[in-house]
């Protein structure tokens, strides 16, 4: 008990990123150092108890939604799952918007570009049947359904969009996450697209831009390997190439 | 950027060069060590197809391996783009070609009289 309240009354220091349709600073703010909290937790503190008018962005609170991703001293993480412990650094912890993103106010980006370039990569579904036709068999140890297990655990956070160097460098590339989600459907028995995707993941902002530094499966929270991923497109791509010039 | 046209010339050219630099490198050393002087070099060299061949392929392969890579870096990193970017890797390109066509003239053709 005596330790509980020790506890509640350390404080530490947090910066945090704000911007309001200007350049944007860090603020820093005093909070609770408590033994057992998350970023987000730290981020929902000072919004409810010290600046009602700080912007962020969550929903689920517990890993599925992939609203919450933001930069955690430098790095991009999944502000819900991430322990303060584990990411302080001498007693310092700064809280930015996601890299790579425009920011709409203070920690909420626009993710607009993010999903406009899923679309771009046809990381979309295109069925092949109807309602009526009965469903595709496919077996759990089938490759492609192997293969697009191993990529579909993706929550859409856009810390792998964050971590990418390419993406920083050219604004054109599609990214680890809508590559990795093409991918997904290129081992997709049941989709129709095909020829339309690889169109797509080879064309100018495609997977051919990867320069296969895996900064998306550094810091991928549910430890997805979209390089992997791309490296199958990069495969698939160039097997297409040579199916049409025969 | 990068399509998968250019992907996969700067792929082949990369397979075209690898032997061509392990031959380029294994006669160098061979020469340098005392094996062969610049006339004996220029003796086997001038006036044969095979080593036309040889550097030939290699001054395309590199032109345009060199060329689309200095064209990744030049729009990462310096920004450029559209019609500069596309100026930009030509000139490297021409470049590259001109002054190793240059060479493969003077090693195998030059003074043999065509």
């Amino acid at each position: 008990m005596a330790n509980e309240t020790q506890t509640m009354t350390q404080t530490m220091t947090v910066s945090i990123w704000r911007e309001n349709g200007d350049d944007g600073r860090f603020e820093k703010y005093e909070v609770p150092a408590r033994e057992n909290q998350t970023v987000l937790d730290v981020v929902a503190y000072v919004q409810q108890h010290i600046d009602p008018t700080l912007s962020y962005r969550f929903a689920c609170r517990v890993g599925m939604c992939g609203s919450c991703a933001m930069m955690v001293n430098g790095s991009p993480r999944w502000t819900c799952r991430t322990h303060v412990s584990k990411v302080v650094a001498n007693d310092q912890l700064e809280v930015a918007p996601l890299r790579n993103l425009p920011v709409i106010k203070d920690l909420a980006t626009d993710m607009d570009p993010f999903f406009e370039k899923w679309v771009a990569a046809e990381a979309v579904f295109h069925p092949s049947k109807t309602r009526h036709d009965p469903m595709a068999a496919i077996t759990p140890d089938d490759p492609m359904r192997i293969a697009a297990s191993e990529a579909i655990e993706c929550i859409n956070c856009a810390v792998c969009y964050a971590a990418c160097d390419v993406v920083e460098s050219n604004p054109d590339y599609f990214g680890p996450a809508a590559l990795n989600r093409s991918w997904s459907l290129v081992n997709d028995i049941r989709d129709d697209g095909q020829d339309v995707r690889l169109a797509a993941v080879g064309s100018n902002g495609g997977c051919h831009n990867c320069h296969s530094q895996q900064g998306c499966v550094q810091y991928c929270p549910n430890e997805l390997n979209p390089t992997l991923s791309i490296a199958g497109l990069k495969r698939e791509t160039t097997k297409a190439l040579f199916r049409r010039s025969r | 950027m990068l399509d998968l046209r250019l992907y996969m010339l700067q792929r082949l050219t990369a397979l075209i060069m690898a032997p061509l630099v392990i031959g380029h490198i294994a006669v160098m050393i061979y020469a340098v060590q005392g094996g062969l002087t610049v006339d004996e070099i220029l003796a086997r060299t001038q006036g044969s197809v095979a080593w036309f061949l040889f550097y030939g392929s290699f001054v395309v392969a590199v032109s345009i391996h060199g060329a689309i890579g200095l064209r990744v870096i030049s729009f990462e990193w310096f920004g450029l783009n559209g019609r500069a970017l596309q100026l930009f890797s030509w000139a490297v390109f021409a470049l590259l070609f001109g002054l190793g066509a240059k060479a493969v003239y003077a090693v195998t053709f030059a003074g043999v009289g065509l």
